[in-house]
């Protein structure tokens, strides 16, 4: 390395040695301690993986069935989604493959259903713990921004589906499931008290609400649980977008009669 | 029972009066027909009206000159640009590189959220004045919230060598004296004898020629998100064209590792 070079990366994450003829490959790769290639592929699961990236360390088999129940339950929000339509959109068009999962993170990204619903959820734990009198406290009378932001303030409360009647049959299954698998409190706080938290929102619990308690109980930070959200449920916009490309734009709704513009 | 949801209405409708194709006639914007009434405009022009409805070459002129001196600077250093020129030597597309540039862009250091909280700011502030509150106390609350001030300091370096020049191109234009800049001026001049020290930036510089013209801080923010696109460009270009892979190459030894020496093993 040049002498004058004294700029760094400055990471606990990741420790490489240099292969003895190329100082720009890697010879040996460690993530938190852990060997890569030659300890983690061989014998972690790709969420025990996942889970020592963002704790940067080991997940206890409790631990590594509850992210991995939320990963399958995230993987795929369907069609209907926004973040997923948003990537089929891309898809019926043509459009490069990366712009479609570019698409599916800018709209998967917002406070409706999105991975800053899942940021402003976290506060909320952070906040009012396992207090029902809190969340009544702070659902009435949310915090205001003090100075705007880029972001828009919430419309609703965070985790809770402002457009839904009732809490949907799926997204009780995955609490139920969840409650099953972990260890922590929250989920379970959750499950026990959600239709009284639901009558303070005055809509029902939604996908964004179970993540925050399920990754509440795996002790992330809101900023971890954002990008893990929008992560984990990339699969199912990246598979949806190919379909839709393959199918092509004649076969996907153009909303042709939907559209009014007032005179 | 049944329940209605809230979204039955809107299904396969969707209501504006924001404007549509009309497949093989026409295109609206705003109630203005494009052909015929738009298609003389500046893109300056068009994308402030589209942005605001505002029809003012004026603004448009002034927002063009902002862009130009302020906002694209070709060095791929810039953390934006950087972006741009990573795509390049990847040989990714040039799409690709200016959409992840622009979300970039919407950062706490510079860009975006500068420049719609330098705006923001600067209103609250008037309309503190104007209820009788002391600069010198807004400003010392502002910071005490915040521990910031939008629009003043810089990371790199204290003084923005943009703000004589973007001055310069106001006053030539017709602007450059309203309330709102001079605003932005006084609260610069109360945190330079502070003990912060900080100087004006261009976001407060821009926020007050902007507010002067009555935009406001989402009208500045959605005319600005676009605005750094000239200086990504040609950082995508330049490395589009150089050898793959050759743009500030790290070397493994770049990477200082704090977690500690131990090799852990994993626990199976």
């Amino acid at each position: 390395m040049p002498e004058e070079i004294t700029e760094t990366i400055k990471t606990k994450i990741w420790r490489e040695t240099p292969e003895s003829d190329n100082s720009f490959a890697a010879a040996s790769c460690f993530c938190c301690g852990y060997d890569v290639y030659r300890d983690i592929l061989k014998n972690a699961s790709y969420i025990d993986y996942l889970y020592l990236l963002f704790k940067r360390q080991q997940p206890t088999p409790e631990q590594s069935a509850l992210l991995e129940g939320l990963a399958v339950a995230l993987a795929n929000p369907g069609p209907r989604d926004h973040s997923v339509r948003a990537a089929m959109s891309a898809g019926v068009g043509g459009s490069t493959h990366a712009s479609a999962l570019i698409a599916a993170l800018s709209v998967g990204a917002g406070n409706l259903g999105g991975s800053r619903e899942v940021f402003h959820a976290m506060e909320y734990w952070q906040q009012c713990g396992t207090s029902l009198e809190a969340w009544q406290q702070l659902i009435r009378e949310p915090p205001q921004l003090g100075r705007e932001d880029v972001w828009l303030p919430m419309e609703h409360a965070p985790g809770f589906d402002p457009n839904g009647v009732s809490c949907p049959t799926p997204v009780k299954q995955t609490l139920a499931h969840l409650v099953g698998e972990g260890e922590g409190l929250h989920l379970q706080w959750l499950n026990d008290n959600r239709t009284a938290l639901e009558e303070f929102a005055g809509c029902p619990l939604a996908f964004s609400g179970v993540a925050a308690a399920a990754l509440q109980d795996l002790e992330f930070l809101p900023e971890q649980a954002e990008m893990l959200f929008l992560l984990l449920r990339l699969p199912g916009a990246a598979v949806h977008s190919l379909e839709q490309e393959r199918l092509g734009w004649r076969k996907y709704p153009f909303f042709a009669n939907g559209f009014k513009l007032n005179p | 029972m049944t329940v209605h949801s809230k979204l039955e209405k809107f299904e396969d409708n969707w209501r504006t009066s924001m404007g549509g194709w009309f497949p093989g006639e026409r295109v609206v914007l705003r109630g203005k027909d494009v052909f015929k009434e738009l298609n003389n405009s500046s893109w300056m022009e068009y994308l402030l009206f589209a942005s605001t409805g505002k029809k003012s070459p004026q603004i448009a002129r002034l927002m063009e000159g902002m862009w130009v001196i302020c906002t694209s600077f070709p060095d791929p250093r810039i953390w934006n640009n950087r972006v741009s020129a990573l795509a390049g030597t990847t040989r990714s597309t040039g799409a690709l590189a200016a959409a992840a540039s622009v979300a970039v862009t919407e950062a706490t250091i510079y860009g975006l959220k500068p420049i719609k909280g330098a705006t923001d700011f600067l209103y609250r502030a008037d309309k503190r004045l104007a209820e009788g509150e002391a600069l010198e106390q807004i400003i010392r609350a502002e910071l005490k919230q915040y521990r910031s001030v939008y629009g003043y300091g810089r990371p790199l370096v204290t003084a923005d060598e943009r703000v004589e020049p973007m001055m310069n191109f106001a006053r030539s234009i017709g602007c450059g004296e309203g309330k709102y800049i001079k605003l932005a001026f006084a609260v610069a001049e109360y945190l330079a004898a502070s003990r912060f020290k900080y100087q004006i930036n261009i976001a407060a510089v821009c926020a007050g020629l902007l507010a002067d013209e009555e935009l406001s801080p989402m009208d500045f923010y959605h005319m600005a998100t676009l605005a750094f696109t000239a200086g990504a460009m040609p950082c995508f270009i330049d490395a589009s064209n150089q050898q793959e892979g050759c743009f500030f190459p790290l070397r493994t030894a770049r990477l200082n590792y704090t977690g500690g020496e131990t090799v852990k093993h994993w626990r199976v």
